[in-house]
């Protein structure tokens, strides 16, 4: 880490604060992922990507910047990819999972909004967040409360995401995905061809490819990949470079493809199969993953924007025009079921049938506290679920470690009666 | 002492042990948790050695670790401990010193769902503690001062921190203090009856935990809810004997 000094201080990083924020990173890393026993060796690969985000991965981006090359940052799984890349600017996620950045916040916002936003904006306001320079603009959208007035704030850009999924609200966001395209056109002066985008929707499907092959793992009895491995890939899904993450996505599933053969799980003994709901788990954060796993639960499955609801549908293929391409990209995008939709009853649909598929026995609903969308619809799921006879457990935190005594407590007794013991 | 087995219940402000012998309570102790629970808890297993011990609360993990013991959730124990009491119970409350929790069990006493408080002291022993001590009384005075009365002054806040400012600016401005007290009360048993109202059934009630040897509190509790509640001998000790009896 020491070769990256000179970089964060060429980025004006606040040193003193940044090693603070790598400590309490590596330390959760440590107590989380690194503490689990059998895992892929492959997984070493990502625990180093997880590293890299703040290291080897600005390095690059500051490398393209230096060679002319465009970046952008966004802050969630509505900007579409294929298109930013086929401009040839890499968008970077910056969502924040970090408990240790989420004060800084408080100086702009109000402390009652989700950790997440806190954490990103801590970040940026604390000195600590290297991509804060090496960005042209950042994209937001219109998902939460809380983030659409963020951007207001920050003067961020806006992709207006509607609330109601019928064909009037289609219109306009296939409206939005073009007018994201000329901005990023306008930002690099690379026009998008049919030729290019074709390129990135099959190299962004690629990537999906990879995520869901991963999970088909998870459905067998003996799951040769934990959740909290999933979990971190699904994370460094979201930063690393695209090839790189497709290579090392492939040597993943070689070596998950392995185990399986020999009946190798990740788990040191059978419990029962839990689906993760709810708000995403940006990289840092994977407290609840940790708990549920630590418990004897195993997580064979997560719902969530850093889950399945990142991967779960494809950009289709088949279309041979510009226009077309880009209608089957707002498509695809538009068919996201994020809680910020009313109604929003595909999301319990999606739910039942990964129950299906992956043999759910239990589900935890991990809500971040003051996230007003996923704790409202938590009401729902659990009625659906109740209809179907699977247990569920409620969860509403943030990244603070103040609550873990209740929380393994209350995770424990759900894995009693999930045991029937 | 082959046949005795041991349950302790290491909670946030006491700790419990109870020791359970051929099937029945033998003895029991409760000490105020403090800084060192383990040292008194071993002094206590001297008289016990080889008997199997079952931990639970909330320092289980430190317990089992240290006494290399078997541990339970204090979910699990509660009901193991509400069920061999009152075997007609399907629901059970319990009020401790920093959390609350409701179960509902099944037929043969097992958990079929529960809910408990997350961070917040609301509805917990703390609560009425941190109360009391604004009106500069320990508990029992502040309990029997909001039995004097049947009238109350409204406290709107459910946090802790501004529960004790609303009961502040009550004081000063010469309200009675046994209205306030009651309406402490009274704040306490609602917001416990919103956790109640899902679990409710026709089957008998149990309230056990600190809590429920707060009379006032009992009483609001069973206006609040309509019907009459079960309060176990010895609430406190509910929990460490369902341990002692998994032990």
């Amino acid at each position: 880490m020491n070769d990256y000094r000179q970089l964060w201080t060429e980025l004006g990083v606040n040193l003193e604060l940044h090693d603070q924020l790598l400590k309490s990173l590596d330390q959760a890393h440590h107590r989380t992922h690194l503490a689990q026993q059998n895992r892929p060796d492959t997984m070493k690969i990502f625990d180093e990507a997880f590293h890299a985000s703040h290291a080897g991965r600005v390095a690059e981006i500051l490398d393209y910047r230096k060679k002319g090359g465009k970046s952008i940052g966004t802050f969630c799984i509505y900007i579409p990819d294929e298109i930013a890349l086929a401009a040839e600017v890499i968008p970077i996620p910056l969502c924040g999972g970090s408990g240790w950045s989420v004060h800084y916040a408080d100086k702009m916002f109000p402390r009652d909004i989700c950790p997440l936003v806190r954490s990103t904006f801590g970040m940026a306001f604390s000195g600590t967040c290297p991509y804060k320079t090496i960005k042209d603009f950042a994209v937001g959208e219109t998902t939460c409360d809380a983030k659409k007035k963020a951007w207001d704030l920050l003067g961020f850009k806006v992709m207006e995401v509607p609330q109601r999924k019928k064909p009037i609200d289609r219109q306009l966001w296939l409206k939005e995905v073009y007018e994201f395209k000329e901005m990023v056109e306008t930002l690099s002066g690379v026009k998008v061809s049919a030729e290019t985008l074709r390129d990135k929707i099959k190299l962004v499907n690629a990537k999906r490819r990879n995520l869901q092959k991963i999970d088909d793992f998870r459905k067998l009895a003996n799951p040769p990949i934990s959740g909290l491995d999933a979990l971190l890939v699904a994370q460094v899904a979201l930063n690393q470079d695209i090839r790189k993450f497709i290579a090392n996505t492939a040597d993943l599933i070689n070596e998950l493809e392995q185990r399986a053969r020999k009946n190798i799980s990740s788990y040191s003994e059978n419990g029962p199969r839990i689906l993760i709901a709810g708000s995403p788990s940006p990289m840092g954060n994977a407290k609840i993953h940790a708990m549920v796993e630590q418990a004897g639960l195993q997580i064979v499955a997560d719902e969530s924007c850093t889950g399945s609801r990142y991967f779960r549908e494809l950009v289709d293929e088949t279309a041979s025009d510009l226009d077309g391409m880009i209608q089957a990209i707002a498509d695809r995008y538009f068919n996201i079921d994020c809680s910020c939709f009313s109604p929003n009853s595909e999301r319990l649909d999606n739910i039942e049938k990964i129950i299906k598929d992956y043999r759910i026995q239990g589900v935890v609903q991990n809500i971040l506290q003051y996230c007003h969308t996923y704790n409202i619809e938590a009401k729902a799921v659990e009625n659906r679920l109740k209809k179907i006879n699977i247990p569920s457990l409620q969860i509403e935190t943030d990244y603070s470690e103040e609550d873990i005594g209740q929380i393994r407590t209350r995770v424990e007794a759900f894995a009693e009666i999930l045991r029937k013991t | 002492m082959k046949t005795s087995s041991i349950g302790i219940d290491l909670g946030s402000r006491t700790t419990k042990i109870v020791v359970l012998r051929d099937g029945s309570l033998a003895k029991y102790e409760i000490f105020d948790t403090g800084c060192a629970p383990l040292s008194h808890v071993k002094t206590f297993l001297r008289d016990y050695p080889g008997s199997p011990i079952m931990t639970t609360g909330y320092g289980r993990h430190m317990l089992a670790e240290e006494l290399s013991a078997k541990k339970v959730t204090e979910i699990k124990a509660c009901a193991k401990g509400a069920f061999f009491l009152f075997p007609q119970c399907r629901t059970v409350l319990d009020v401790g010193g920093q959390d609350c929790k409701v179960l509902s069990l099944d037929d043969s006493g097992r958990v079929l769902n529960f809910e408990m408080n997350d961070r917040c002291a609301a509805g917990t022993g703390k609560f009425l503690e941190v109360m009391a001590d604004t009106f500069k009384m320990n508990l029992n005075s502040f309990v029997n001062t909001a039995m004097e009365t049947s009238s109350h002054i409204s406290i709107n806040s459910m946090c802790t921190v501004f529960a004790e400012s609303e009961v502040i600016s009550l004081i000063t401005r010469g309200k009675p203090l046994n209205e306030i007290a009651r309406g402490v009360h009274i704040s306490v048993a609602k917001r416990l009856t919103v956790m109640l109202s899902k679990y409710l059934t026709k089957e008998q009630m149990l309230f056990v935990g600190g809590g429920a040897l707060n009379e006032c509190l009992n009483n609001l509790l069973q206006d609040e809810i309509g019907r009459e509640i079960i309060c176990p001998e010895n609430p406190q000790i509910v929990t460490a004997l369902g341990a002692s009896l998994l032990a």
